[in-house]
């Protein structure tokens, strides 16, 4: 996997249009030298996925700000085992209650970046993680 | 407003003075920056002085509140006769329970209604539908049939209470369901008063909740321009939004530049349909945000005012009366923080302050604890108040314009009007709002803007307290609003209802000449109000329209 530039997909699921923070993460990670692909709005977890799949990213980061991430996340979460690709980092930001963490990254989502955290610290984190 | 004798002393002794004291003190004490830059980064003098507004002619470039160009108000006596109408965005979960909601704000002494809507309603779909799942009562109130619009202003007085709609590509089928329920209690359309926002441009820019494709959608807009013009002569048939151009990255010129450049393509689209422009041109409204840069902010407002009287003389020759910019505004949800969220009752206050020196005609205060969740009664009551303390202790309402005069402000006024005239001039050269909307002009300048605000954000060149410095220890438990996840399983059981107490051959009949209405250019608000009083939800109607209208996709632009 460190073969090469860490790929990650952007996404946007569920209805809502607040896209500048996954934008202006999305620029901050392309400076940083990732290859990123933005999946646009109103993706469905089945988008996702299969987006991710094809593009084989080692890194997915869904940006939700509409208050549904706990009726989405768990089908993402559940749609990436039944795809195989359980090793795909997934990171999430937006507007996330604190108290509503702790059973997202039960379910596997690595971090929940809530609102006022700097790009730098989630290009460090994937880093980490995913190495390169 | 100087003559150049005075002009040439002052000068001189500003020489003297910069030469003299203030090279002593930096001398001594450093300025603590270089460059002194607005929010949107324009430069900021040490001193402004009578050179600085030697080329404006008050007659000509400010004149009197209520009076062409418009910079100093939009009325002759502003506040001093009517206060701006305090008017807060709200819903969420059930009509019952918004409904419930403006009712306490009313009772708390708002003076108008705002409505918030859950997403499937904005994009036009049934709290039934499998899209919808997770997203019901969410953001905003669940709507899928005029009953729930019934529900929604039950025991709220239509024809004295002036009520907002935030929604724009299902407009038309809100605004017929306004209509309907009006009628329900005895007022016709005439005596209704409100706005929706219906603005689609900025949809495809910022916000992200259209439908139909460009060209369908300005029909259906002015289909209700023409609608209104002869039905509704008290509502506003539109809201032409810079908030949220604003709110997604861009600098202030900019949302002045984008927002009547948007203007325009509504105007000129109306005029193309065959409408007068002084028969609807009355009843636009503007919808701007107060970022945090107070006074660029003030001089903003008054840059919308006068470039926007000017564009309605100038390019189509239109009343002193059409080309009059009234404005709703609210204050910047992107400034709110996460951290220490009572900090953020202060920022609203300065934004709100803003609004007012602006000339506002109405206003949203945002609530502290936004950038968590939904606002919570306490909350919501602490943001009324300021704007009640605002109006009623500060002052501030007493006079008209009363930064009129100001050196800085009247320079950044007629920059602002400058670089955003500017813009225009560069969206008219790529064939109009519509032309640089879909070649993505407009979001990339918005998308450089947030980029370089983010990155001096996290270089602490922009200082954002609570966040990148005075950072505490926060504390964790903060009571927040929760949507109760059992709205979605009330909704379906009120639609299955509704579907079962209905005249469905009336309902068929009504979506069928809906669709027949779509593919010729006939006004689409008459089969959509037969269609809403059918009881046809809110999903049925968008979906006959989408079988004929089709749906926009939109271009990715990072």
């Amino acid at each position: 996997m460190s073969e090469g530039r860490i790929r990650v997909l952007i996404a946007k699921p569920g209805l809502d249009g607040h896209d500048r923070g996954a934008k202006v993460l999305a620029r901050a990670m392309r400076d940083a030298g990732f290859e990123v692909i933005y999946t646009g709005l109103r993706q469905t977890p089945d988008q996702i996925v299969s987006a991710a799949v094809q593009e084989d990213v080692d890194v997915i980061g869904l940006s939700i700000l509409s208050g549904a991430h706990n009726h989405l996340f768990p089908r993402i979460m559940q749609l990436l085992e039944e795809a195989g690709a359980e090793h795909i980092l997934v990171i999430a930001g937006g507007v996330i209650p604190e108290e509503d963490i702790p059973a997202l990254e039960k379910l596997g989502v690595s971090r929940v970046f809530t609102p006022g955290t700097p790009t730098s610290e989630a290009i460090g984190f994937i880093r980490e993680r995913v190495g390169a | 407003m100087f003559d150049e004798k005075k002009l040439r002393e002052i000068e001189e002794q500003k020489r003297k003075w910069e030469e003299g004291p203030v090279a002593k003190t930096i001398g001594r004490f450093p300025e603590m920056k270089e460059e002194f830059t607005t929010l949107s980064g324009y430069p900021v003098e040490r001193t402004y002085t009578p050179e600085h507004i030697a080329d404006i002619d008050y007659e000509k470039d400010l004149g009197f509140p209520g009076e062409f160009p418009f910079t100093r108000g939009a009325q002759p006596t502003m506040y001093r006769g009517r206060l701006w109408t305090m008017r807060q965005y709200a819903g969420f979960g059930s009509a019952e329970e918004s409904n419930a909601r403006y009712k306490y704000l009313l009772e708390q002494g708002q003076t108008g209604l705002s409505v918030a809507f859950d997403l499937p309603t904005q994009i036009g779909y049934d709290s039934d539908e499998p899209i919808s799942a997770g997203e019901v009562g969410k953001v905003g109130v669940a709507i899928d049939s005029v009953r729930d619009v019934q529900t929604l202003f039950d025991g709220i007085p239509l024809d004295k209470v002036s009520t907002s709609m935030t929604i724009n590509a299902p407009a038309s089928i809100l605004l017929a369901m306004y209509v309907a329920i009006g009628e329900q209690g005895g007022h016709g359309p005439d005596a209704l008063s409100g706005t929706i926002q219906n603005d689609i441009l900025k949809e495809y820019v910022a916000r992200g909740t259209y439908i139909f494709p460009p060209e369908p959608s300005m029909r259906l807009i002015t289909d209700i321009f023409a609608y209104c013009s002869q039905h509704m002569p008290n509502f506003n048939t539109i809201s032409i939004s810079g908030y949220h151009m604003r709110e997604a990255g861009c600098t202030a010129a900019q949302e002045v530049g984008f927002t009547l450049a948007n203007a325009i393509a509504y105007v000129d689209a109306a005029v193309e349909a065959g409408l007068e422009v002084d028969s609807f041109a009355p009843r636009l409204s503007f919808f701007f945000a107060a970022q945090s840069d107070l006074l660029e902010e003030v001089a903003k407002f008054r840059a919308a005012r006068r470039l926007w009287a000017r564009i309605m003389r100038e390019r189509y020759g239109a009343s002193d009366k059409s080309a009059r910019l009234r404005f709703h505004t609210q204050t910047a949800g992107c400034t709110l923080t996460a951290q220490q969220p009572d900090n953020n009752i202060v920022r609203v206050t300065l934004q709100a302050l803003a609004a007012v020196l602006g000339g506002t005609q109405s206003l949203h205060t945002n609530s502290r604890d936004e950038a968590l969740a939904l606002p919570t009664e306490d909350s919501v009551r602490i943001a009324l108040r300021t704007q009640q303390i605002l109006a009623h202790e500060s002052g501030v309402a007493d006079t008209v314009d009363p930064l009129a005069g100001s050196f800085y402000v009247e320079r950044l006024t007629d920059d602002v009007e400058e670089a955003a005239r500017e813009y225009i001039r560069e969206i008219d050269d790529r064939g109009g709002a519509p032309a640089a909307i879909e070649e993505g002009y407009i979001q990339r300048q918005i998308q450089e803007s947030a980029y370089d605000h983010q990155k001096a954000v996290e270089s602490e060149e922009r200082v954002v307290v609570g966040v990148n410095r005075f950072r505490t220890e926060e504390k964790k438990a903060w009571d927040l609003l929760r949507v109760d996840p059992a709205i979605e399983e009330r909704q379906r059981e009120k639609l299955e209802n509704l579907k079962a107490s209905r005249d469905a051959a009336r309902v068929e009949t009504a979506l069928e000449e809906l669709a027949g209405a779509a593919s010729t250019d006939a006004n689409l608000m008459h089969p959509i109000l037969e269609a809403v009083r059918s009881e046809a939800t809110l999903g049925e109607i968008s979906g006959a329209m989408r079988s004929v209208f089709g749906e926009y996709r939109a271009p990715i632009v990072l």
